[in-house]
């Protein structure tokens, strides 16, 4: 069963990447402001001319 | 502040679109097709390439990676551009991910059709397809962090963070699950064997659910629904919240596909816990999604696209609600091996996917032509035939799945089983009928869907190139003056993520690997021994033929199996199994015990005309399978590639196994001949009876005092 400690090995890497992520983005200051990124989406900034090719 | 200007690629987004339609109408028409082969046998046509064991495999990739894989790219590509207010990194790219990507799919549909198969579900491309997978998949990644790395919107939102953790799970699973051996130019076998192979295969498995079917769909979802209804997710803090713990939690749950098997209990207790945990984060979007709704109800009733979705995310909820109960073990020895498996992954499937795909390509293509769609009426019918198909679709396979499984478990009050195994599938054959009805009717709603948007896309005329204006990115670190390295990294902390992550894991691997084959080299029942060349040949055919797609090689340690197929199957005997067979599915009975149960005339029979030895069986036939010879040129390299696995033939065996072939082909050909059976001994049929002959049968040969290693 030791293929075990290799699924363990790569999930745990991976589980552990995303925590560090989580707190690079918390501590980076993307979660911040929760009011303006589902508002700001909504808004597109398509102008008028756009090419039809 | 200056203002930039730049183009939105809209043509890269329709190409995917339309090879989603595309590959959409293959998929579920494939699928229609095996839905039927399941109650008219007829149906197979007698050819090797339109006979289930092909057309099932070929259904579930093209719906898996073909429909919904190209559903992610078109949701990726068009909502990173405008949540990022950044054209795609590079055009070329955008190119080679779009035609390799379908080239892997003709690729995909041609080498299944033509048998070769690695016998792992949902994993069933060989190498040179695998390889290519992989390139294609770091183009898209490429292009994906490319993008986000030139972005002009300084955060990330929400549906970004599930794009980036489906790239990087993704390429991990599959670089894990594609370790195999090549012994020609389309085929390989399983770098792991046995309980290992079945250990990776679901790890992969169930996290190909999570990261290819559920996180890129939900990352879409945080896109498609807010603009689709024009107002912000409910809350923005619960997204990040089960996001977070949604990719936590489900790269541990893949042992719950493993429930009572050789697998240790405490991997498949893990595994339940996780599962159960997974509730909690998989409810969170789906309330998320729904509540977005809130207060704007009265759009539902009018908009189908918001119908769509609607429905879509309540699929997802009923799909993840289900899937944790599943995995408890006493529910999972009912539902494990029937049709009720099949009723799950569809309403995640046709409900979840399909449904949210048909939403988003509702509101896309008008959008992109220009123009509004051609008729909603149409796309409202769409939605109920859908609707109707979904639910004539799951509920008879529930019906099936715990009907069947409550048959096969009645004992007599003499204590033998009530049910002979044929019995319990006759029984549910109206059914499989109804079933492939609501097939029918989701598919004839797709039709409608593609007749809907064509005439939408020759109304408007397409916006190739959209012009944006928006503000660039505020440089960065300026303060940081010359340390220039130091920037090049701070600037680019996803790089960073991915970068490690390759290192980290693939470093991992190669060092991990010959660690575990020492290890798994030691046979833990003395009298479990390699197959022979005839029967390896066999072996293949097997695989080749797909039969793992409805026969189980693993009896689970219930009376009732014990019973019906003889002694409960021990984790010993499949150390030589390169793949594992352990199927998923019971739509024929079990094989761990098929060795000596029948002589070989009644194989040999069965595979011609299965109706003939089974009155009423669903099998189809084989007759190819006697005209056919075995490939013996390719005996030495398939043992020599047994031999690096680990295998313990002796030295130098490659060169003499083609004479053990011939030598006990004869000998099977000869006991055919005395039970009026006349066959030439080069016949494949030969080497599948070989195998089957071989199944199960090595630890009846144990002496009484050997130990057994559970």
């Amino acid at each position: 069963m030791s293929v075990i400690i290799i699924l363990l090995f790569a999930s745990i890497s991976v589980a552990a990447l995303f925590l560090a992520a989580f707190i690079w983005s918390v501590k980076s200051g993307q979660y911040d402001d929760q009011m303006s990124p589902p508002m700001r989406m909504l808004l597109d900034d398509t102008t008028a001319k756009s090419s039809h090719t | 502040m200056q203002l930039e200007k730049f183009y939105y690629d809209n043509k890269t987004v329709k190409m995917f679109a339309y090879a989603t339609m595309l590959w959409g109408i293959v998929g579920m028409l494939v699928g229609l097709l095996a839905a039927v082969q399941i109650y008219l046998p007829s149906a197979n046509f007698g050819l090797p390439i339109t006979t289930f064991g092909r057309i099932r495999p070929l259904h579930t990739n093209a719906v898996i990676f073909a429909f919904v894989g190209n559903g992610i790219f078109m949701g990726v590509y068009y909502s990173l551009q405008r949540l990022c207010k950044a054209r795609m990194f590079n055009d070329s790219l955008s190119k080679i991910h779009f035609w390799g990507w379908q080239s892997i799919i003709v690729a995909a549909a041609v080498t299944l059709l033509a048998g070769y198969t690695t016998g792992k579900e949902y994993a069933e491309l060989e190498w040179p397809v695998d390889i290519a997978i992989t390139l294609i998949w770091v183009v898209f990644g490429i292009n994906m962090f490319g993008t986000i790395l030139k972005r002009r919107e300084s955060h990330l939102y929400v549906a970004i963070w599930f794009f980036i953790a489906t790239w990087v799970t993704v390429a991990m699973l599959h670089i894990v699950n594609s370790f195999e051996i090549p012994f020609s130019f389309l085929k390989s076998y399983s770098w792991y064997a046995g309980v290992q192979d079945a250990l990776v295969q679901w790890w992969y498995g169930h996290n190909a659910v999570a990261f290819f079917l559920t996180t890129p769909y939900l990352g879409i979802m945080y896109y498609f629904l807010p603009k689709a209804a024009n107002r912000p997710v409910y809350s923005y803090r619960l997204s990040i919240i089960h996001f977070w713990a949604l990719i936590f939690i489900y790269i541990w749950a893949g042992p719950h596909h493993l429930l009572y098997t050789a697998l240790p209990d405490w991997a498949q207790s893990l595994g339940v816990v996780f599962s159960i945990m997974l509730i909690a984060p998989s409810w969170g979007g789906m309330l998320n999604g729904l509540f977005t709704l809130r207060g704007a109800w009265d759009k539902v009733r009018e908009d189908p696209i918001l119908k769509f979705m609607v429905v879509a995310i309540t699929c997802y909820g009923m799909a993840t609600l289900e899937g944790p109960l599943l995995s408890l073990k006493s529910v999972n020895a009912i539902s494990h091996f029937t049709d009720w498996t099949i009723a799950h992954v569809h309403v995640g499937a046709l409900g979840w996917n399909g449904f949210l795909t048909f939403g988003i390509l509702y509101w896309l293509i008008p959008k992109m032509f220009n123009t509004p769609l051609y008729s909603k009426r149409l796309a409202t019918n769409h939605f109920w035939i859908g609707t109707i198909g979904i639910i004539l679709y799951a509920l008879p396979m529930y019906w099936a799945g715990f009907e069947q499984a409550m048959m096969w478990k009645q004992f007599t009050e003499d204590g033998t089983l009530k049910f002979q195994f044929l019995e319990t599938v006759t029984h549910i054959i109206p059914l499989y009928v109804v079933r492939s009805i609501g097939g029918l009717l989701y598919l004839i709603g797709a039709l409608v869907m593609i007749y809907n948007l064509i005439k939408t896309i020759k109304a408007g005329s397409f916006v190739a190139n959209e012009l944006v204006e928006a503000a660039p990115l505020p440089a960065k670190a300026e303060t940081h003056g010359k340390q220039y390295w130091h920037r090049w990294i701070e600037a680019r902390p996803i790089q960073m993520l991915v970068l490690s992550l390759v290192a980290v894991a693939i470093g991992g691997i190669l060092e991990l690997i010959p660690t575990f084959l020492i290890k798994s080299n030691i046979p833990t029942i003395a009298s479990v021994k390699p197959y022979t060349p005839l029967e390896l040949q066999g072996r293949d055919i097997y695989i080749r033929e797909g039969c793992y797609t409805c026969h189980s090689q693993m009896v689970r340690p219930f009376r009732d199996e014990v019973a019906r197929y003889g002694e409960y199957s021990k984790a010993g005997e499949f150390v030589y199994d390169h793949p594992f067979q352990w199927g998923s599915k019971r739509t024929g009975p079990d094989l761990a015990r098929i060795g000596g149960k029948y002589p070989n005339s009644w194989h040999y029979n069965h595979m011609l005309e299965p109706q003939s030895m089974s009155p009423g069986s669903i099998m189809p036939s084989y007759p190819w399978l006697l005209d056919d010879p075995i490939d013996t040129a390719i005996t030495p390299a398939k043992i020599r590639a047994m031999q690096t696995l680990g295998v313990p033939y002796p030295v130098g065996y490659d060169k003499i196994a083609n004479k053990d072939l011939m030598q006990q082909a004869q000998k099977i050909a000869k006991s055919l001949a005395t039970e009026k059976i006349e066959t030439d001994s080069d016949k494949e049929i030969i080497a599948l009876i070989a195998y089957l002959q071989r199944v199960g049968t090595d630890i009846k040969m144990m002496p009484q005092t050997a130990s057994v290693n559970k």
